[in-house]
């Protein structure tokens, strides 16, 4: 193993397809120095991989259960040095289309050897996927957000979230247990997950499910407003004047 | 007509006259046909209610006395060919109406003249014109029309399947050669059945052969995450039932219930027969997350419609969710021998 060696992380949910990929890296190889550094059967698992295990280029199917491939790139964005990620698919849907229009490369399955050497040749060339490049792919909502820590990715799934707080240049992620750091526009992550998370305050995104209640807040110089209570943490968060309407259609929906 | 391959005459064929659904056809349409002939004699309202008691009083007894009948008949009737069983049909019509004729005026010792004549004309008439209608009828569902929907649905295979399926056969080739041997025969038995001529009824044994071979690439492809629970034991293995009934819902069930998770999930099965009738229910793990329902639907809506085709009323297909499982329950009438046009053809 020379250090030239193209390490390759392979991902996909079926075992056999797997399998089959690592046979055909291993045909490259002759051709080509490279290693196989490690797989995975999900995006989360192969998020687990890199975070330990650097690679410089990640093979990895678009459709998989947990987290697909679309995900796992955003995701892969967060690591200090992201790797090289190309899509497998089996099948030429729509999706596939935007890939085409965006120029990225993915490889069909059952994917030649001849293909996967010219792709992987190509690769030192290549940079990794820009975020705005992979906006433009028609993912589905994502299912975690994740946030670096000691140059680590951590994911945090969606339906943990009690609320997103945008404070300075970072948006706060508060579960039940902790807070994150996270740095994205709370705009962008309301029209991503509008359905499941209420603007209660211009700086404040709360999860509908786990409000528990209004109260309402006289202050000492005899200002009033309304506050979110919330399920599994002590904290209520102010509702601002033009989101009142919040605490009657919830408050509705609660009582009801 | 000699550049369409595969094309086979249309056999006009009496009315399955067993069937539920031909019996309601029946009922609705006669009393239809009585309440246009009574408005178009009465327009009065106090008028109309008794000249409808008085049809009314003849026609039902006509009418139940006929079915009877034919029901009694249906097998004699079926294997006739459908030109005399057609005359054969109207000569019980008007044989009924002259027996209750002579019945009626045995009872109220009154002979009204010219009632035995009017009661046959009427009678003929809706015989006639239900004939007709029955005949149209068939003509539009016969296989020619329906051919096209049919193989839309045989081809509507999910790519994905067949690709993802190569390369799983792909991937043992070098390994385990004869894994891959026997994974690559099943492949080619089920689109050997995909791709035949599938307009026929065909036993339930060969439909759940075809579905166990699916099931084996399936489990090929995804390995532990797929099982599979078959409760067979009691099924009625000569039934007959329309091919391809079975293997698109297990289809949407490894689609919809089994890819979406990493976790391993449970395709059961469970086929036996209950009075008379063959139920097959399917169930599989319900995901929450799925957003493709449309390819589901489309199956569905097409299972049912080759059900109607095949059964008319006598068959069903219900889908359900409990709480976190799919089901889908089918019930059919148990054959086990064709029809007599289907078995000369």
């Amino acid at each position: 193993m020379s250090d030239a060696a193209l390490k390759v992380v392979v991902v996909d949910d079926e075992a056999p397809a797997r399998r089959r990929l690592r046979e055909l890296l291993d045909d490259c190889a002759a051709a080509l120095p490279l290693v196989v550094v490690g797989e995975a059967a999900s995006g989360r698992e192969a998020l687990n991989l890199l975070s330990s295990t650097p690679s410089d280029l990640v093979l990895t199917d678009i459709h998989m259960p947990d987290m697909d491939g679309i995900e796992l790139a955003r995701h892969l964005l967060k690591l200090p040095v992201p790797p090289v990620v190309m899509f497998t698919t089996a099948y030429h849907e729509h999706a596939i289309a935007a890939f085409e229009v965006h120029a990225i490369d993915y490889l069909m399955k059952p994917v030649r050897v001849q293909r996967l050497l010219t792709a992987l040749q190509k690769v030192p060339r290549l940079r990794p996927l820009t975020g705005a490049k992979l906006d433009r792919l028609p993912a589905s909502a994502r299912r975690f957000l994740s946030v670096t820590e000691r140059s680590r990715v951590v994911l945090v799934p969606i339906e943990e979230i009690i609320y997103l707080k945008a404070e300075l240049k970072y948006i706060t992620i508060r579960t039940a247990d902790r807070e994150f750091l996270l740095e994205e526009s709370l705009t962008k992550l309301e029209e991503e997950f509008g359905a499941r998370f209420v603007r209660v305050h211009r700086n404040c995104l709360v999860a509908r499910e786990a409000i528990r209640g209004f109260e309402r807040r006289v202050t000492a110089d005899g200002d009033a407003h309304w506050e979110v209570l919330l399920r599994d943490v002590p904290e209520a968060l102010p509702v601002s004047r033009r989101q009142q309407f919040v605490v009657r259609e919830i408050g509705r929906d609660t009582s009801a | 007509m000699s550049s369409i391959i595969n094309q086979k005459p249309i056999a006009a064929a009496l009315p399955e006259l067993r069937n539920l659904g031909t019996i309601l056809r029946i009922i609705i349409a006669v009393n239809l046909l009585v309440a246009v002939g009574v408005l178009l004699r009465e327009w009065r309202w106090t008028a109309i209610s008794s000249a409808w008691l008085e049809t009314v009083a003849v026609v039902e007894p006509h009418l139940l006395l006929q079915l009877l009948l034919l029901y009694a008949l249906a097998p004699q009737l079926e294997r006739l060919p459908y030109r005399t069983g057609s005359l054969v049909i109207l000569a019980l019509t008007a044989a009924v109406a002259i027996a209750l004729n002579a019945m009626l005026g045995m009872l109220s010792g009154i002979t009204q003249p010219g009632a035995l004549l009017r009661h046959m004309v009427f009678a003929l008439l809706i015989a006639v014109v239900l004939l007709f209608y029955f005949y149209l009828r068939a003509k539009s569902l016969s296989p020619a029309i329906t051919e096209a929907r049919l193989q839309a649905l045989q081809s509507r295979i999910r790519p994905h399947f067949l690709f993802n399926s190569i390369n799983a056969v792909l991937s043992l080739v070098r390994t385990e050669p004869r894994r891959a041997e026997t994974a690559l025969e099943d492949l080619a038995e089920l689109f050997r059945v995909l791709m035949r001529d599938n307009r026929q009824l065909a036993p339930l044994d060969d439909e759940v052969q075809l579905c166990r071979q699916y099931l084996n690439l399936e489990k090929l492809r995804l390995g532990e995450r797929l099982r599979v629970e078959w409760h067979v034991d009691n099924m009625p293995r000569d039934a007959l039932v329309p091919p391809l009934v079975l293997q698109p819902l297990l289809e949407n069930a490894v689609y919809h219930g089994i890819e979406p998770s990493s976790a391993p999930g449970v395709i059961a099965i469970n086929i036996f027969l209950r009075r008379g009738e063959v139920h097959a229910i399917l169930r599989n793990p319900y995901q929450m997350t799925g957003s493709h329902h449309a390819g589901n639907k489309m199956a569905l809506a097409n299972i049912r419609e080759r059900l109607a085709l095949h059964f008319d009323a006598e068959a069903s297909l219900e889908s359900r969710v409990n709480k976190d499982t799919y089901e889908v329950h089918i019930r059919m009438p148990y054959r086990s021998t064709p029809r007599s046009e289907v078995a000369h053809e």
